[in-house]
């Protein structure tokens, strides 16, 4: 059982990756912003069915700086800079929340 | 357009390429290995490395604009905060009781917490353990 569900995983990702890869009309930064969009989905799939709390505010963490990564290929396809204004302030504001999740698994208050 | 930019182009591209690549293998092993601390130990260095090389991509492509000026400034905040915030949340989840996987080999850090607890200093009070730390 483990084994078909683990070739049934790497055949759904080859596939996805596949499509993303090589169908024809795409540019090459929309094909690394799809690729994002997955790794993005493959984090919320680790949020919905993490046995414990700690599991979830690591997979926050990483897709914040995932968001990063997003919002800068987002601001070279359309040229528009203030993406990356966006970029910063995601950074601080997982930054912060990651911290605040820590203390609250510590069982210590906020401003201790 | 000269023959240095179009270098300094091509090669921003191969940076976005390599950090879209760690990106994905971070996320998969966010999804496959067994255990909180390997989940933390892939995800934490992989997409940390991978965003700040998709960041120096889009400094090398846009030069000394604001854009990329506003991309090295990411660069520099998320190499500070990241392993900051990845010790953290080991840390708390080693107090909150995460069990390790029953494949790891050892665990220095709860022998030093229950064998060797440090010394109280005059008026301080440590800070409560778990009750799953005393099993």
């Amino acid at each position: 059982m483990r084994v078909l569900s683990w070739l049934l995983g790497i055949l759904f990702l080859t596939m996805i990756v596949t499509w993303i890869l090589l169908s024809p009309p795409l540019s090459f930064l929309i094909r690394c912003f799809y690729i994002i969009l997955l790794c993005g989905i493959l984090c919320l799939y680790r949020i919905l069915k993490g046995p414990t709390a700690a599991d979830r505010a690591v997979a926050i963490d990483t897709l914040g700086v995932l968001i990063v990564g997003f919002c800068a290929i987002l601001s070279l396809s359309t040229g528009r800079s203030w993406y990356l204004d966006i970029a910063i302030a995601w950074a601080l504001q997982s930054f912060i929340g990651v911290l605040a999740l820590t203390k609250f698994l510590e069982g210590r208050s906020f401003d201790e | 357009m000269s023959e240095i930019v179009k270098f300094l182009h091509y090669s921003g591209y191969g940076f976005i390429v390599l950090g879209v690549i760690f990106d994905f293998f971070g996320c998969l092993g966010l999804i496959r290995l067994p255990d909180l601390y390997n989940r933390l130990q892939a995800a934490t260095k992989c997409v940390t490395m991978g965003t700040c090389s998709i960041m120096f991509g889009v400094l090398l492509i846009t030069g000394f604009s604001p854009q990329g000026m506003k991309a090295l400034f990411v660069i520099i905040f998320l190499i500070l905060t990241a392993p900051t915030s990845a010790h953290a949340l080991a840390r708390a989840a080693h107090i909150a009781g995460v069990r390790l996987w029953e494949k790891s080999v050892c665990d220095y850090y709860r022998e030093d917490k229950v064998l060797n607890p440090p010394e109280p200093k005059a008026g301080e009070v440590l800070p409560t353990s778990h009750p799953k730390d005393e099993e």
